[in-house]
């Protein structure tokens, strides 16, 4: 294939897909040793959605500013002080195999060659599927996290917080700090199942004891904690959601006989069944992907130093693997370090020091990361709460129903399905369904391996025509001079 | 056509924790509201008590926002006659909102 491009196309050393704390590390550090680095985000400035930042129109008063706030504030410093090129407000719709990055923003398309590429575009918040879940008023975790913290505004009166991991302490502990009002927590884990995480949490003693605080928080504030229960119903009536609720079994299965249901009302649900790295980007690349629930699903195969298996093509943070914010940064600059040793621009020598104090911190972040993903695990009686009623792909309204006639009628992988059913065929690219109908399937054919994955397309996200074209109109095309008669 | 948007309560932190620069006005179906500048607009749709942004598109059942970031695009309204996500635009003055679109 020749490689030529437009005069238009810019070439560059590296590109980071993603400004969060993976991103920024692996730009900062990768610059640092002379890369000429373009680091790209959707978002308005740096720090991902943990350390998402506020409008610059708004600004906490120092008695309300986080943790969270202080260190992402930490991390736009260390960006805006490097030479790293940022283009904010710019989405990546598209990625060629040799490395043209496809990119839209606000002055319409533009592309850029790049030699090495970081993938930091982090993971996605599962919610399995229930009926109601569509309702408006239903809203994930992690879309609470940023009401909190970015927007500051509670997500409702009276909020029903449920799901599993930390994003359900942090939430609950968010909406009280910030004046609001839990009705109650639903927990998929129980006591026990936080015990049995908890010897890891102590490699971060000072987090360890953060959450602790959270926790004494929402006793205070005399919240029903529901330990070992699932949400399996939302119905609406008037203006309160009536959130049914049911316990989950020690041999794992959720309770569903009436006489185990209660009910319990809010005016909103904020609901989150754990993380799972991002795939969209590598599976479009055709990277080797491997299924590893430890790591909270299915992850791009990488070797010690994060290189995926398409060379040039780099993978950090949480894409690689959930394990939390405070990893992710190692997890950035060893992929930054070890993609400008390929690029030449590093010794080996020098590569090897620098690396080496990098692991020993991955090491213990990691570990404290680990616990996160124990309560965030993919709980497959979830299942269960999917009825054959249940709408599974948001987008283009599929029903649970209409997914097991396929599988019945013999629809094997994720593509045929897809194929059958027009699930995960909607403008989500299936970012909101695919941890759900791949359990299902998962659960027909006997494993997510053999249930496999849908095929990476394009766009990641959809671009609006008029953006393709910009401000072009009929009098930009050129009229050749009329050939002499 | 001034229709009042009444929500019951504040949703909003109150500003002795938290300095809004300024606030803008905008449209929403033929409503004017004062929103903060910079908002996301799928929040502000929210605090007004605008909780069904679009209807879907097959069942046309009413949906509103649900990721805030971007991915599930179940947040479409039209903003100055433009199809846009409400999460990935921000309150500026005298925009023009229209929700209830199928799509």
């Amino acid at each position: 294939m020749t490689k030529t491009y437009p005069n238009d196309i810019q070439n560059v050393d590296l590109v980071v897909l993603g400004a969060g704390p993976a991103g920024v590390a692996a730009a900062n550090v990768a610059s640092q040793e002379g890369a000429d680095v373009v680091i790209i985000d959707e978002n308005s400035s740096a720090g991902g959605q943990i350390y998402r930042a506020p409008p610059n129109e708004f600004k906490p008063h120092d008695s309300f500013k986080s943790d969270e706030y202080q260190e992402g504030e930490k991390q736009r410093k260390i960006l805006k002080n490097s030479n790293v090129k940022a283009l904010f407000k710019h989405r990546v719709w598209s990625i060629s195999s040799d490395l043209v990055v496809s990119i839209v923003g606000p002055n319409g398309l533009s592309s850029l060659h790049t030699r090495s590429l970081i993938i930091a575009n982090g993971a996605l918040e599962r919610i399995i599927p229930f009926p109601g879940w569509t309702t408006p008023g239903v809203i994930g975790l992690a879309a609470s996290t940023i009401l909190l913290k970015s927007q500051f505004v509670l997500p409702g009166q009276s909020t029903v917080v449920a799901g599993c991991g930390p994003l359900l302490i942090a939430v609950a502990n968010g909406i009280i700090k910030s004046g609001g009002k839990v009705s109650a927590i639903i927990d998929l884990n129980s006591k026990s199942d936080w015990i049995k995480a908890s010897p890891r949490l102590l490699s971060r003693p000072d987090q360890l004891f953060k959450g602790m605080s959270w926790f004494a928080n929402i006793m205070k504030a005399g919240i029903k904690i529901y330990g070992g229960h699932a949400v399996t119903n939302t119905k609406q009536v008037d203006n309160v959601l009536k959130i049914s609720i049911a316990p989950i079994n020690s041999a794992g299965s959720i309770i569903l006989d009436s006489k185990y249901k209660k009910i319990v009302e809010g005016d909103c649900l904020a609901i989150g069944h754990g993380l799972f790295p991002s795939t969209e980007i590598t599976r479009l690349l055709k990277a080797k992907h491997i299924y590893d629930p430890h790591k909270g699903g299915w992850v791009p195969l990488i070797d010690d130093d994060f290189r995926s298996s398409i060379p040039g093509v780099y993978i950090a943070g949480d894409a690689t693997g959930i394990s939390g914010a405070f990893s992710a940064v190692q997890k950035g600059r060893i992929a930054g370090m070890t993609a400008v040793r390929d690029l030449n621009l590093m010794s080996s020598k020098k590569y090897k020091v620098k690396i080496k104090s990098e692991r020993t911190t991955l090491k213990k972040n990691e570990n404290f990361g680990k616990a996160a993903v124990i309560l965030m695990k993919f709980r497959s009686e979830l299942i269960q709460t999917i009825t054959s009623e249940t709408i599974v792909c948001r987008c283009e309204d599929v029903y649970r129903s209409e997914i097991d006639e396929a599988i019945e009628s013999g629809a094997r992988d994720m593509n045929q399905l897809k194929a059958w059913t027009r699930c995960g065929m909607g403008p989500c690219q299936g970012r909101t369904c695919s941890e759900a109908i791949e359990a299902i399937l998962a659960s027909k054919v006997g494993s997510r391996e053999l249930a496999g994955q849908w095929t990476g397309r394009t766009p990641f996200r959809p671009i609006p025509i008029d953006q393709i074209i910009g401000e072009y109109s009929y009098d930009d095309i050129p009229i050749p001079k009329a050939a002499p008669l | 056509m001034n229709k009042k948007l009444d929500s019951k309560f504040n949703l909003r932190v109150a500003g002795n924790r938290v300095f809004r620069k300024g606030y803008a006005t905008v449209n929403i179906d033929g409503c004017e509201i004062k929103a903060p500048v910079g908002e996301i607009l799928a929040v502000t749709l929210f605090v007004t008590g605008k909780l069904t942004l679009k209807y879907s598109s097959r069942k046309k059942e009413p949906r509103g926002f649900f990721c805030l970031m971007g991915s599930c695009q179940e947040c479409l309204v039209l903003v100055n006659d433009r199809i846009v996500l409400a999460c990935q635009e921000i309150v500026e003055e005298g925009i023009i909102i229209k929700t209830g679109i199928n799509k």
